[in-house]
């Protein structure tokens, strides 16, 4: 059974006024226990709007979203249970940082659950763990941290609720490709020792090809694909059409393609691209 | 091409409690040639940022000097006429533009300057036709898009008539679709108005569009060259904590498997390599 | 939600009032508030109150944006109308329950006054619509513009108005973001006693301050690359003419004032 099922989503800002405006519309939506589901559109496609339904931070205008089959808004009690089960990190985490110390920061989540002293110190230390941060730093005020250490204080801050489906609004924004391979590598090895669900949602296909397993598409307030990540860069030219990005190994296989060179065009990553013109150059792909 | 902006032993040491802090620049030289587009990769903490607020003088050397054209940096009777010479365009888009109507904006570089009123009208639109904001130009900037944002901030330099504007990171918090935008515009001014360009950055996409890299590392510089030549030393990108352009990184993995490919940086040569590999493999 | 609040409300046109002089609009404004609370009857009340009804059409904003903007004024006006109501002691008692006695008098006052304030804010409303944020700004500080004799700085008083309203939508999209992220990680900004809500700002209020000096910080640094130096040498783009239309615009104030004046000596003052 999905973790979390969205049901003929729509979500009106202004509504019923002159400026009213669909942010997001009829959306339908499966996400299935363990795995990353990558989101991907351009700003203002409406995939901010989509993710704060899933723990009730917006209400939608009209159809459902089901947690374990409940639907998350039948009143204030389980809308504030969705909050802890699914874990909100918002794009740009570290400006929402506030406490003295790390420490305390990271425990303003569990906190807020009303966890025993104990069991919310082996959150944080945990947490802190995941990220990659320092024991010797959670003592430090947020502020004096470098500008990592803070995106990566802050993811722990929504990773020490331990919730079961942790969605990740654009994580890598702004960093350098260190960082982003190191917060990458963070989501992959929590999702493995966790078995938690991880939606991301990413400007970079690059990042989705590399992590996701499956990828939703939101266009014009609209989901218009959905599919496993080769069903969806294998229509690369539709992403095309609507102005997205593809990975630069699918443009590249795309483009082969149109000069007449009958490469496959499910190609995404630098690996598979490799793979897939030696195969047609009759060789042996490597293992 | 002579040169436009000439960094001379410069070093720079951030003021701090600590009095053993380490310097953010260590003997730098470097110079900017005038009319080209010279991109700057590092990653974070590598300095490169420093380097860009030494260009135009919201920093001055702690050591060595900066000499924009016959000026020095330190002088600081000449920081206004620096200014009007070396325009930049910050990080984000929000915390750089003053005024509450896009045109206003424009207008405000040119009025500080102390312009007649005709020829800042002038001046604005043509700044705004030329990085196609003109239809915005009555627009309210926080309506804006990011890369609409970013635009409106080069038309505010350009309409100062600066000879040189330098990005710092500027593309760094904007969609894939505003770093497009930002990314031609920053090709357009250098290639028809012949504008000086200094792109501080750490995609390796817009470096790959620059005339000459400098790869910056722990305060010093680490190379400079073209893209090829930067992009090819394998050693430096992982020394520096850079990556691969992903159409070079394609190239490099089929070479490696023994297929003869020349080396190759952007999708279109990656393109075109593949392509004449197929045909003489006979697959075609 | 936060971000449906507008402030600036300034709304494209191009009617007569739009294209007046921002100086002119913003002193006939104030003459206006002045005038209305010279007016002493109902006679000279209602003839200002045709004046500000006749400026809604010719300012061809829609009547219902004006309606909305006089929403907020209810409960200012209610309870201006109840103190009124019930402080009035003179006049004839109409109704009276233990210590509340209400007289025509009250009544009548209670009237006056609230036609008074939304008239004063009907117009002060329209002044926003139809004047740019950097338009009125520009008018203030030429208006006052006299005053840097005395040596009051005119010129940052005026841009900091501008930088304010720059960054008053900036600002409130932040203060929406912040509290979304922290309502993520369970903060409860709805329940609780004063001292626990108050605490409960804490998670808003640091990271909004933290942000707000990192964005000054960015500003003056942008500002100062475009060679910002304070009023001094600065020209402006924009131009502001008095034209015929600001002249025709005084001519019809002075004589409703002028109006305004004879119905309140020939009829009987309320007040």
């Amino acid at each position: 059974m999905a973790v979390l099922e969205v049901q003929g989503l729509t979500h009106l800002y202004g509504a019923k006024t002159a400026r009213e405006t669909a942010a997001v519309q009829d959306v339908d939506l499966r996400i299935e226990p363990g795995e990353l589901l990558g989101v991907i559109g351009h700003t203002g496609s409406g995939k901010s709007t989509l993710i704060q339904h899933f723990n009730a931070l917006l209400t939608p205008t009209r159809g459902q979203v089901l947690l374990d089959g409940a639907d998350v808004n039948r009143d204030k009690q389980s809308r504030r249970e969705a909050r802890f089960r699914v874990g909100l990190c918002f794009q740009y985490p570290e400006y929402q940082l506030f406490e003295e110390t790390v420490y305390k920061d990271i425990s303003f989540g569990p906190a807020n659950m009303q966890l025993p002293k104990d069991e919310i110190d082996r959150r944080v230390r945990t947490a802190a763990a995941f990220v990659g941060l320092d024991e010797s730093l959670l003592e430090k005020s947020p502020f004096d941290l470098s500008g990592g250490e803070k995106r990566r204080a802050a993811i722990a801050g929504v990773m020490a609720m331990e919730p079961e489906i942790l969605v990740l609004d654009e994580p890598t924004a702004g960093l350098d490709p260190r960082g982003r391979e190191r917060i990458l590598d963070m989501i992959l090895r929590y999702r493995r020792e966790t078995g938690s669900t991880v939606v991301l949602v990413s400007h970079s296909m690059e990042d989705i090809a590399r992590v996701a397993t499956r990828a939703l598409v939101m266009n014009r307030s609209r989901a218009v694909m959905q599919g496993t990540v080769g069903e969806v860069f294998a229509r690369g030219e539709e992403l095309l059409q609507m102005g997205l990005d593809v990975p630069a190994s699918t443009r590249i296989f795309l483009e082969l393609r149109q000069r007449g060179v009958p490469v496959q065009t499910d190609v995404y990553t630098a690996a598979q691209g490799v793979d897939a013109f030696l195969r047609l150059l009759g060789k042996e792909a490597r293992a | 091409m002579d040169t436009f902006i000439s960094l001379q032993n410069v070093s720079y040491t951030y003021e701090s409690e600590e009095p053993s802090a380490p310097a953010a620049l260590r003997n730098v030289n470097l110079q900017v040639r005038r009319g080209e587009f010279l991109a700057v990769l590092g990653h974070n903490g590598s300095g490169k940022s420093t380097l860009a607020k030494l260009l135009n003088a919201i920093l001055v050397p702690t050591e060595g000097k900066v000499i924009v054209q016959w000026m020095n940096t330190a002088d600081e009777e000449k920081v206004y006429d620096i200014r009007r010479r070396v325009g930049m365009v910050f990080q984000n888009p929000d915390n750089q533009i003053v005024a509450t109507i896009v045109e206003d904006d424009v207008a405000f570089g040119p009025e500080n300057l102390g312009l007649p009123p005709e020829q800042i009208r002038n001046r604005v639109d043509e700044a705004l036709k030329s990085v196609d904001m003109y239809d915005f130009r009555r627009a309210e900037p926080h309506k804006l898009s990011g890369g609409q944002k970013q635009r409106v901030a080069v038309a505010g330099i350009i309409a100062m008539r600066t000879d040189c504007i330098i990005f710092d990171e500027s593309t760094a918090m904007i969609d894939p679709k505003g770093r497009r935008e930002v990314l031609q515009t920053m090709r357009r001014l250098n290639r028809d108005m012949g504008i000086t360009i200094v792109c501080i950055t750490h995609f390796m996409e817009e470096a790959v569009q620059a005339d000459r890299v400098v790869v910056m590392d722990d305060g010093a510089v680490a190379a400079v060259g073209t893209p090829h030549e930067v992009f090819a030393d394998e050693a430096l990108l992982r020394r520096t904590g850079l990556e691969l352009p992903a159409a070079a990184a394609l190239a490099q993995g089929i070479r490696a498997a023994g297929i003869p490919l020349p080396f190759v940086l952007t999708v279109e040569e990656c393109v075109d390599a593949l392509e004449q590999a197929a045909r003489k493999a006979g697959v075609v | 939600m936060i971000r449906d609040i507008t402030i600036g409300q300034y709304m494209p046109g191009n009617s007569f009032l739009h294209k007046m002089d921002a100086r002119s609009k913003i002193v006939l404004t104030f003459a206006f508030i002045l005038a209305i609370f010279f007016c002493k009857n109902f006679w000279s009340l209602g003839l200002m109150v045709l004046l500000s009804a006749v400026l809604v059409p010719v300012s061809r904003v829609p009547v219902r944006s004006v309606l909305r903007s006089l929403r907020p004024l209810i409960f200012i006006l209610l309870f201006t109308a109840v103190l009124n109501l019930f402080y009035t002691k003179s006049g004839n008692v109409l109704w009276s329950w233990r210590f509340l006695t209400l007289t025509d008098k009250g009544l009548y006052t209670a009237v006056f006054m609230a036609v008074r304030i939304l008239a004063l804010v009907a117009v002060s409303t329209l002044l926003t619509f139809t004047t740019t944020p950097t338009d009125l700004t520009d008018g203030i500080e030429r208006l006052l513009s006299p005053l840097k004799a005395v040596k009051v700085p005119v010129h940052s008083l005026a841009m900091m108005m501008t930088l304010a309203l720059r960054f008053i939508p900036t600002l409130i999209e932040e203060i929406d973001r912040i509290m979304s992220a922290q309502k993520a990680r369970g903060a409860d900004l709805e329940t609780g006693g004063f001292v626990r809500r108050a605490k409960a700002l804490l998670p808003i209020l640091i990271p909004l301050f933290v942000s707000s000096f990192r964005r000054a910080y960015d500003l003056a640094f942008a500002m100062e690359c475009r060679c910002y130096r304070g009023g001094e040498g600065r020209t402006r783009m924009r131009q502001m003419r008095f034209t015929v239309r600001d002249g025709a615009a005084c001519g019809v104030f002075a004589l409703v004032i002028a109006g305004v004046a004879v119905l309140n000596f020939f009829f009987k003052p309320l007040i």
